[in-house]
């Protein structure tokens, strides 16, 4: 200790620092150890060194920045290091499911795959697509979107423009409800009212069901981007003698339209993995089928759970290459979302 | 086609709280009032009330009665989007759209009314600019956000955009609170050139500005916090910095408040 007290420098504001270089060194020197532990000890998990050396950096940020720096920076230095823990743990099962996506999906996908159905090939066997369905997740997708986009809008716009008193409590209560409502249930109600009807299952169906879970996320995401547009705003615009409605349309909306346009791709990414609902209502197909208002068709989340189920290699194959298919139109739409908030968002340079 | 404003027993409520009580005033015509009084007193919410903007307010509610010549801005049947564009308004924080380019943003008040001709539409924004003194500095960015304009020249803009659509009165509040000196004098030479054809009603906190600008001064007071704020006085504005009849007035022109 009496070492580094003679380290210091003279001058009251100054103490002294670890080099630079020291987190990463330190970095570097947990993870060689969390591995030499890992190899001595027989363990052969990549998380069980991973951890080691986690818990090695952290705690070895700690001390040796207490005998250096002093208890403040110590606990500074500890922050930021558990953030960066935090930030490896979360980024790198992300990551490795990408990876690992991308590199089995890739076998199979091409153009072939993309363009022709699964009409003349069993499950067991090599060859066949997915077109039918990418059409399936299209159609039923985009319906569901067309009704519950409209719908969550209006119902936010109800909410932060015109809701007071019991009528908005109630509906902030009831999305609340829905937000929670497992995307099983959503299928079950539309099947009971289908069963009512004795209809067979149709893509329609499954877009009514996959529109209930849509419409909650998306009054919720609404919300908070009207909400954020200043009051001034609309102030400013009706002491102009504009009425509150065209306000609401040509001022308030344009400022928020950018986040609004995010949480909506946000919900349509959320319902294009669901499974449950599609699995009861639309029933799979491994024909093509244009018409989702008659007759069952394929999605991408049911055709891959469907080929999973195969249990060959050949449906392996291709239920890990619709996966990359289904998160790469994800990705897609974020990125579509994304570039649309950008170009609309209120500009501030001169 | 300035119009003159006649207040009797107003009183406005945020829910069950009284904020102003019983205030009766005449405005004239094509001339500028100032609304001078310490924080909490009132002055905004009566201003509001003049426009009918108090009610956009949740909770918020008036009794009592505006004439505007005369017809009561208050009256059964009214409607307080016609009344809006009757009766204009400035906010104390520059406040242009933000989606909205230089141009949008003055012919945002025609446009959105959807009252206008097309072929006029760029002639009453290039007058209102002028009307604003802002045309020289933006007419070669009309096409760029509002956004992108300096505080003092987004205050102009908002003016101008006020201006647009002719009200007959214009209220100001507190418009150079957030302003530097140099653009509250470019906005006080403006308030002097409109009221030439507008009933100007402005909020103020700089006594120097009141005596500056304005033709007659109002002085509000509040007995005490919770209380409601009331009128204590309207006069000339030489009278009120001079003599004023009430010794409130003078304590707190003079700085001897409370």
């Amino acid at each position: 200790m009496s070492t580094v007290v003679a380290q210091k420098p003279k001058g009251s504001l100054q103490g002294a620092r670890l080099p630079k270089w020291f987190p990463y060194a330190l970095a570097g020197g947990s993870v060689a150890l969390g591995i030499g532990i890992s190899l001595a000890a027989g363990l052969d998990s990549n998380i069980q060194w991973g951890l080691i050396a986690a818990i090695l950096f952290v705690v070895g940020t700690y001390v040796i920045a207490t005998r250096v720096e002093g208890k403040r920076q110590a606990k500074d230095r500890i922050a930021t290091s558990l953030v960066w823990v935090a930030f490896l743990l979360a980024v790198v099962p992300l990551v490795s499911l990408v990876w690992t996506t991308v590199a089995r999906g890739v076998k199979v996908l091409d153009g072939y795959f993309l363009s022709h159905s699964m009409g003349v090939v069993a499950d067991s066997e090599p060859g066949g697509g997915i077109y039918h369905a990418i059409i399936g997740s299209l159609e039923q997708v985009g319906l569901a979107t067309a009704m519950g986009a409209p719908i969550g809008v209006l119902t936010a716009i109800y909410l932060v423009e015109y809701g007071r008193g019991k009528l908005a409590k109630a509906v902030t209560f009831f999305v609340d409800v829905m937000t929670g409502i497992p995307s099983i249930v959503a299928g079950l109600f539309i099947l009971s009212i289908m069963l009512q009807f004795e209809m067979q299952p149709f893509g329609f169906a499954g877009s009514l069901a996959l529109a209930i879970l849509m419409m909650p996320v998306v009054v919720r995401s609404t919300e908070e981007m009207l909400k954020l547009v200043p009051n001034e705003l609309r102030e400013a615009s009706l002491a102009l003698g504009i009425p509150k409605w065209r306000t609401i349309l040509k001022v308030v909306l344009p400022t928020a339209i950018g986040g609004i346009t995010t949480g909506i791709m946000l919900a349509v990414a959320r319902i294009a993995g669901e499974t449950a609902p599609v699995l009861l209502l639309v029933f799979g197909n491994p024909f093509i089928n244009n018409n989702p208002f008659e007759g069952a068709q394929a999605s991408l989340p049911l055709y891959i759970y469907q080929q999973y189920s195969g249990g060959t290699d050949a449906s392996y194959d291709r239920a890990w290459a619709a996966s990359l298919t289904l998160i790469a139109f994800v990705m897609i739409l974020n990125l579509g979302a994304r570039g649309i908030a950008r170009w609309k968002a209120p500009k501030t340079g001169r | 086609m300035a119009k003159r404003i006649d207040v009797s027993g107003l009183s406005a409520y945020y829910g069950s709280f009284r904020a102003i009580e019983d205030i009766s005033m005449t405005v004239e015509p094509r001339s500028v009032t100032a609304f001078i009084g310490p924080s909490g007193c009132g002055k905004s919410t009566f201003l509001r009330t003049l426009n009918r903007m108090h009610e956009v307010t949740p909770g918020g509610r008036v009794d009592g009665k505006v004439m505007l010549d005369d017809e009561n801005l208050y009256g059964a049947g009214v409607d307080p989007v016609a009344v809006r564009r009757e009766v204009g308004m400035v906010f104390q924080r520059p406040n242009p759209f933000p989606t909205m380019s230089v141009y949008d943003n003055v012919a945002a008040g025609l446009r959105l009314n959807g009252s206008y001709k097309k072929s006029e539409l760029s002639d009453v924004v290039e007058k209102s600019l002028k009307g604003a003194n802002l045309w020289n500095e933006v007419k070669d960015r009309l096409n760029k956000p509002g956004s992108g304009l300096s505080g003092g020249q987004q205050q102009r803009l908002c003016i101008a955009r006020a201006i647009a659509v002719e009200p007959k009165v214009l209220l100001m509040d507190e418009p150079c609170s957030a302003l530097d000196p140099i653009s509250t004098l470019a906005i006080e030479d403006l308030i002097g050139e409109l009221k030439e054809r507008f009933t100007i009603v402005i909020v103020t906190h700089n006594m120097q500005q009141a005596a500056r600008v304005s033709d007659k001064t109002a002085f509000f007071n509040l007995a005490a916090v919770g209380q409601p704020g009331k009128l204590i006085e309207i006069d000339d504005t030489e009278r009120i910095f001079s003599n004023p009849s009430v010794q409130a007035t003078e304590d707190y022109i003079s700085g001897r408040f409370g």
